[in-house]
């Protein structure tokens, strides 16, 4: 057992062996994994050295050196981060070209859309009357948004913009994705051929192709399907080609958690007298949705970040919005870096928070297997 | 009556006429479906008077494409410069997942590091990449070397030769002939020659029980054939040194911002996922399988090579398929920072000719293809590694 390794920890501690005491023995603790062998102690110096370059990078970037008075002018001369460009821009880079003295509308609407997403998340809240919650959430938000009722002026698609479209399009590409793929990943397991081919021919060349090309082909193709005279809205065209695009993936996140499910509880449901749908109902999905649930949480994640996408084709979302605050031409050249490291901690807060999310999910899952 | 009343009941409870049924109607769904569309496209594209057809490949594409690795000019055919968008595609693709490969292992390895300032370092890297989208990372990296680099006339000599500027990277290049493929080409016979003897040399110990020292042959048979090959075309050792001229540099080999903007950003946020992959690989083999080898006495480095990686590798080879597919597929954002891939070469094409139909028709297809090409061989490849069961 003794390798040269060992030896070498051995002869690095012994000056710490020859006085015992409650300090020591707790500093040796500490400090073996950080410089028990002089390759770890090399190691561990060239990581101090790298976490203090980012840290007084950073520093430097957002506190010395950062410009926080002045304008545009102020901010070429300065070589640290603009804070007048984030005054000025940031309820553009937020809001987009929503009508300015209507965003009070869209911040509503997202903290209604936040404010259930939290509570769908705990699961002492999880039953049927989150159905319920949803319901009036959706109508809430679409009502704040859309407007043209009750004396609320209406507001057209073209200015939804901004977080409140990356969030509009990431949720409803999910909430109309799950039961499009749960039918898929059904009709993907059924025992007739024909429903299974063209599940499976569906499934492979949505996942086949990037998300990029089914974005091309909505923006693209869809209006030269449509019969004459009827125009399908830009937004609209997006939100399809993310709703089939999320279904696929989906549909392969629910079909692991059906294969997860063994034959037995397929078999003692029809000997209960259950049909499909029934033992389907009852039976299976409530238990393979349970197993799906990390990946779909993981799938969501995905998506939030892939929404950004559709700045490719031209609709104003988040990353769109901060693009384009920077290049007011006042700004231009100038705020540089700014824009894209608020919008990198925006998604950095969202997506970590889901992530951490979801392995709570999984440790909680585990626990109530065992 | 009576009779003709239960025979019509009992046919629509009859499971395999249901069977049937269902399958028909989805069938047929599908296919009115396709006609309908069908018969609105036709009307449309007559009435827009929009030619179809793949006629339009064969015409001249007049347009410039800024990078190529084969060769391109605007007088050559549509067909040619979708033909050059998915090289450069492949070309991308290719070299980051080599990096993205690299990089993800040894994360994933400093991940469980038993140095907790390094496993920290890691993990930061690993959540700061895959939580922030890959498109913001591209324009930012794009905005960092376009920006934050001096321009051509002041450009950054960071070794004689060596520029760097805000139109990428300039080195010197080899002229090549084709004496150098001749050496390239002896090279890899040579590559293949040292597996297979150390496949043979296994064989052999296996079967005799006798371990020789093989290296030394291996070493022969790696540097034999390219050395005479060398000796036998005797290439040129010509090379083409940049020069800083008055604007421009010249000569040399370039590597452009909007490549190496891809290729950064395509590399680091693939290894981030890849890092995980390889984590959860080494800690799904279990510790007696360490401390058994260890007991046998294998040094620490064996036992990873013979022990632990051949397990670790076969939980780790499925969901490295699809990051390595995924990978692929995200190149198609390389048409946010001007890289002229698949894509973009498409989208060109479509405005000009106004076929869309076509154009998305072709990248898709070409996407699909080399897709499956990818997973067919990570499927070979995890067949081999995968457990054999008797």
């Amino acid at each position: 057992m003794t390798t040269a390794t060992d030896m070498a920890e051995a002869q690095v501690e012994m000056p710490l062996q020859r006085e015992p005491g409650v300090e020591r023995r707790l500093l040796r603790r500490t400090l073996k994994p950080l410089i028990g062998t002089p390759v770890n102690a090399v190691v561990t110096l060239a990581c101090l050295w790298i976490l203090w370059l980012a840290v007084k990078g950073a520093w430097g970037w957002l506190v010395t050196r950062a410009v926080t008075e002045g304008g545009a002018q102020a901010c070429k001369v300065g070589h640290g981060a603009c804070w007048p460009f984030y005054e000025a821009k940031l309820r553009f880079m937020i809001f987009g070209v929503y009508p300015y003295d209507e965003h009070w509308r869209v911040l509503l609407a997202m903290v209604l859309f936040l404010g259930a997403m939290a509570v769908t998340m705990i699961p002492r809240f999880w039953s049927r009357r989150l159905i319920a919650l949803w319901a009036v959430t959706i109508v809430a938000t679409a009502v704040l948004i859309g407007g043209g009722v009750r004396g609320l002026p209406h507001v057209p698609t073209t200015q939804w913009s901004g977080l409140p479209l990356s969030f509009l399009l990431s949720a409803v590409g999910l909430a109309l994705g799950f039961p499009l793929g749960l039918v898929l990943a059904l009709a993907r397991s059924s025992k007739l051929p024909a429903i299974r081919v063209i599940a499976i021919v569906f499934i492979e060349v949505i996942r086949g192709v990037p998300l990029i090309s089914i974005l091309f082909m909505a923006s693209v193709m869809l209006p030269l399907f449509m019969p004459s005279g009827i125009t399908v809205d830009k937004l609209l065209r997006a939100q399809i080609a993310i709703i089939i695009f999320a279904a696929a993936y989906i549909a392969e996140a629910v079909r692991g958690g059906l294969q997860a499910i063994p034959r037995g509880q397929h078999e003692a449901a029809s000997a209960m007298g259950l049909h499909y749908w029934q033992a389907m109902r009852l039976v299976v999905l409530p238990q393979a949705l349970k197993i799906a649930i990390p990946p779909l949480v993981n799938i969501s994640i995905g998506f939030f970040q892939d929404t950004t996408l559709v700045t490719i084709i031209g609709l104003l979302d988040f990353l769109s919005t901060v693009r384009t605050a920077m290049t007011d031409p006042n700004w231009v050249g100038i705020a540089v870096l700014e824009g894209y490291v608020f919008a990198a901690f925006v998604f950095l807060v969202f997506s970590y928070g889901m992530g951490a999310y979801s392995r709570f999910l999984e440790r909680r899952l585990r626990l109530g297997h065992d | 009556m009576r009779a003709e009343a239960m025979s019509g009941t009992s046919l629509l409870y009859n499971l395999r006429f249901r069977a049937i049924l269902y399958q028909v109607i989805a069938v047929a769904g599908i296919v009115l479906l396709g006609l309908y569309l069908f018969s609105n496209v036709s009307q449309k594209l007559a009435e827009q008077n929009i030619a179809t057809g793949f006629g339009y490949l064969s015409r001249e594409a007049g347009f410039v494409i800024s990078q190529t690795l084969i060769d391109y000019k605007p007088t050559d055919t549509y067909g040619r410069a979708i033909l050059a968008g998915i090289v450069n595609t492949v070309w991308v693709s290719a070299w980051s997942v080599v990096l993205a490969t690299v990089i993800g292992l040894f994360v994933g390895i400093a991940r469980l590091s038993r140095n907790p300032l390094l496993a920290f370092l890691a993990f930061l890297y690993v959540e700061a990449l895959r939580n922030v989208p890959l498109l913001l990372y591209l324009f930012l990296w794009y905005a960092l070397i376009v920006t934050g680099l001096p321009g051509v006339r002041e450009a950054w000599e960071v070794m004689p030769h060596v520029f760097l500027s805000n139109s990428g990277l300039t080195v010197p290049s080899l002229v090549w002939s084709g004496a150098h493929t001749t050496v390239l080409l002896a090279l890899v016979l040579g590559g293949i020659l040292a597996v297979v003897f150390h496949r043979r040399a296994t064989a052999e110990r296996i079967r005799t029980g006798q371990a020789r020292t093989m290296w030394p042959w291996i070493a022969l048979a790696v540097l034999l054939p390219p050395a005479l090959a060398l000796l036998i075309a005797q290439p040129d050792l010509a090379v083409d040194l940049p020069e800083k001229g008055r604007f421009r540099l010249t000569g040399g080999a370039q590597l452009r911002p909007e490549f190496t903007a891809l290729l950064v950003g395509l590399a680091l946020s693939a290894s981030a996922g890849i890092a995980e992959i390889v984590r959860s690989g080494i800690l799904s083999v279990r510790k007696g399988q360490w401390e058994a080898a260890r007991a046998l006495g294998l040094r620490d480095g064996s036992t990873m090579r013979l022990v632990v990686l051949p397990q670790a590798l076969r939980v780790i080879i499925p969901p490295l398929t699809s990051s390595y597919l995924s990978l692929f597929k995200n190149s198609s954002l390389a048409i946010a920072i001007g890289y002229p891939d698949l894509v973009m070469v498409s989208n060109t094409t479509m405005n000009q000719t106004g076929q869309a139909i076509e154009g998305i028709a072709i990248f898709m297809l070409v996407y699909l293809g080399l897709s499956i090409m990818i997973s067919v061989f990570m499927n070979w490849y995890n067949s081999r590694v995968a457990l054999k069961e008797r």
